[in-house]
């Protein structure tokens, strides 16, 4: 609410004069920026936004000039307008508001209705408010139809290298909530991200277990996807490799990661 | 002899504590059952795939550090002599890293042991040079800081290289050793260099008694010391290279265990090679334990509890060789 309050506030005073040059730090704001700036409004996103294994618009970030985010080189920029997570170096926005530049921060979606808000944000202080309104519908839209009710949830468990998982309070938990299934990372006790000893995965036996496609070189954080007990779990439990990309921000590309899952629980349901 | 069983009954109290303690939470009777007879699905899976693993290669990694511990302080005649301490662990770590780094290890999974056991023979034969049974106390540890910090840089150096993300972050994995979710197939990969690393170390028990009269001496008594040292150097890389490869570097087992068995076993290197097998296992066992009781969640590195237990001593043995020369 805080939020939205915020916003209208924001796109009153956005509406009086746009940015002509935006700057974007974050991943998640890189992206909400591409999908919402007027040609030639943006002018620089973070080399994340270019790397295919975070970001899901890395052929369109290579339009923009890449920063690391460092507050000398975003200075230089002359931006009118910082885009920034709330998770970005303090320093560094801390440094560029005391040179007079505008930042906005932008907290990290833990749930698919923040998706809504953020685009509104982003899309008032870019004074693109008509835009946002039109991916939020098609975003509201989209996530209606690609919903699953069920009172019988399947167990699902996100497993990542090194046994990282994610628990409650998480956009991943909401995306599985929202498709019919339970977080065995949250049911475990978990609130955000933390690491799930393979011994109780093994005892939690879940009906899906979700993992990421693996990266190059080696790692023992890696090695333990293929664990001769995760081979024997396999046996009984479905699989789904999921592109890392899809589940980071809170855009509406979101519903990519939704229905991937809903797909999985029509599959595993179909067993 | 009685020394001997009483570390054994030590050992099989320790391995089984391995096995009946992890973060889940399963009864004494269920776990057995499961282990032992195979009922309880996923319990079997917990006991046979993941505790019987990790028990047995804290075991292994324990024995091969205690004897090789033994075995170096026997030949240089040095007390500080510890595969961890003086470069030869981390020479091995170096080796496993550069094999899986290169893609070699995946192609041909023997790489991974030969490797280590390359690294760390490397590192045992320049030490041998450097500060042979004549080089002295103060040789050996300057040579080992030198090596240490090396080949800890090069590891460093090559993960941090590597294209996969989370390899840098498994730099303190292999400068400080943990045995978490390993699998039968480590153990079986480590077992064949261990058995003939343990053999070869074992069978210089007789020279090393010699040794302990001095070099002439022993000499005379028909002790071949150039053949003594190959096979001493043989069989320490043998046992660290296969222990570090699974475990990464686990520094001061090889230190303390033979220190605190010596006076047991009256002091002749011969009888300590066995016992200081057995107390490093029990060492490497009662910290894999603590680890997980500490915080069961984190993966707490195993070589973090043996330098709290180990600097400590190491002081003392440095304010105890003070004191000699004074």
């Amino acid at each position: 609410m805080a939020a939205l309050g915020f916003a209208a506030v924001l796109g009153a005073g956005a509406a009086l004069a746009a940015p002509a040059r935006v700057v974007s730090v974050n991943l998640c704001t890189d992206q909400l920026a591409m999908l919402l700036a007027a040609p030639g409004q943006l002018v620089s996103v973070s080399w994340l936004a270019g790397d295919p294994r975070s970001s899901v618009m890395a052929a369109e970030a290579g339009a923009y000039v890449a920063n690391r985010g460092g507050a000398e080189q975003v200075f230089l920029l002359r931006p009118d307008l910082v885009l920034a997570g709330t998770f970005t170096s303090r320093p560094a926005v801390a440094l560029l508001r005391g040179l007079g530049v505008e930042v906005l921060e932008l907290p990290p979606a833990s749930r698919l209705a923040d998706v809504p808000g953020h685009l509104r944000l982003v899309g008032a202080a870019l004074g693109r408010a008509a835009q946002a309104e039109a991916l939020v519908a098609e975003f509201e839209a989209g996530l209606a139809a690609l919903r699953i009710e069920t009172d019988q949830p399947l167990a699902a468990a996100l497993y990542q290298p090194n046994g990282y998982t994610t628990g409650a309070g998480t956009l991943a938990d909401d995306i599985l909530s929202v498709t019919g299934f339970a977080n065995v990372g949250a049911a475990a006790g978990l609130t955000g991200g933390g690491i799930l000893p393979l011994e109780r995965l093994v005892l939690a036996a879940p009906d899906l277990l979700v993992t990421s496609a693996p990266w190059p070189g080696s790692s023992r954080a890696e090695e333990l996807l293929r664990h001769p007990v995760l081979e024997g779990l396999r046996a009984g439990t479905a699989e789904r490799r999921v592109s890392d990309a899809d589940w980071i921000c809170g855009l509406p590309q979101i519903l990519r990661a939704v229905a991937g899952m809903a797909e999985s629980y029509r599959e595993v349901q179909g067993r | 002899m009685r020394v001997l069983i009483g570390l054994g009954v030590l050992v099989l109290a320790l391995f089984f504590a391995s096995l009946l303690i992890g973060p889940a939470a399963l009864g004494l009777q269920q776990s057995l059952r499961a282990l032992l007879m195979g009922e309880g699905e996923a319990v079997v899976l917990v006991m046979r795939e993941i505790r019987l693993p990790r028990a047995l290669l804290g075991l292994l990694v324990g024995a091969a550090l205690g004897l090789s511990g033994a075995a170096m302080q026997g030949f240089l005649r040095n007390p500080l002599a510890e595969p961890g301490l003086i470069g030869v662990s981390p020479a091995a770590s170096l080796g496993a890293v550069l094999a899986l780094q290169t893609g070699v290890a995946g192609v041909f999974a023997l790489a991974l042991p030969l490797a280590a056991l390359g690294g760390a023979g490397l590192a045992v034969a320049l030490l041998f040079l450097l500060a042979g049974p004549r080089g002295g106390v103060l040789t050996l540890i300057l040579a080992g800081v030198a090596l240490s910090a090396l080949a800890g840089a090069l590891t460093a150096l090559v993960l941090n290289l590597s294209p996969n993300p989370f390899a840098a972050m498994e730099i303190v994995f292999w400068l400080m050793g943990s045995l978490a979710d390993r699998s039968m197939q480590h153990v079986w990969l480590a077992l064949p260099f261990m058995v003939v690393g343990a053999a070869l170390v074992l069978g210089c028990g007789r020279g090393l008694d010699a040794l302990t009269l001095g070099e002439d001496a022993a000499a005379s008594l028909g002790v071949r010391l150039g053949r003594l040292r190959l096979q001493l150097v043989g069989g320490v890389a043998a046992l660290v290279g296969a222990a570090t490869a699974m475990a990464g570097a686990v520094g001061f087992v090889g230190l303390v265990v033979p220190h605190l068995l010596r006076p047991l076993v009256g002091g002749r290197p011969a009888a300590l090679l066995p016992a200081s097998a057995l107390g490093g296992a029990a060492v490497v066992l009662a910290a894999d334990v603590a680890v997980r009781l500490i915080a069961p969640d984190r993966d707490l590195k195993l070589g973090v509890l043996t330098a709290i237990v180990g600097a400590p001593f190491f002081f003392h043995l440095i304010w105890r060789m003070r004191g000699g020369a004074e």
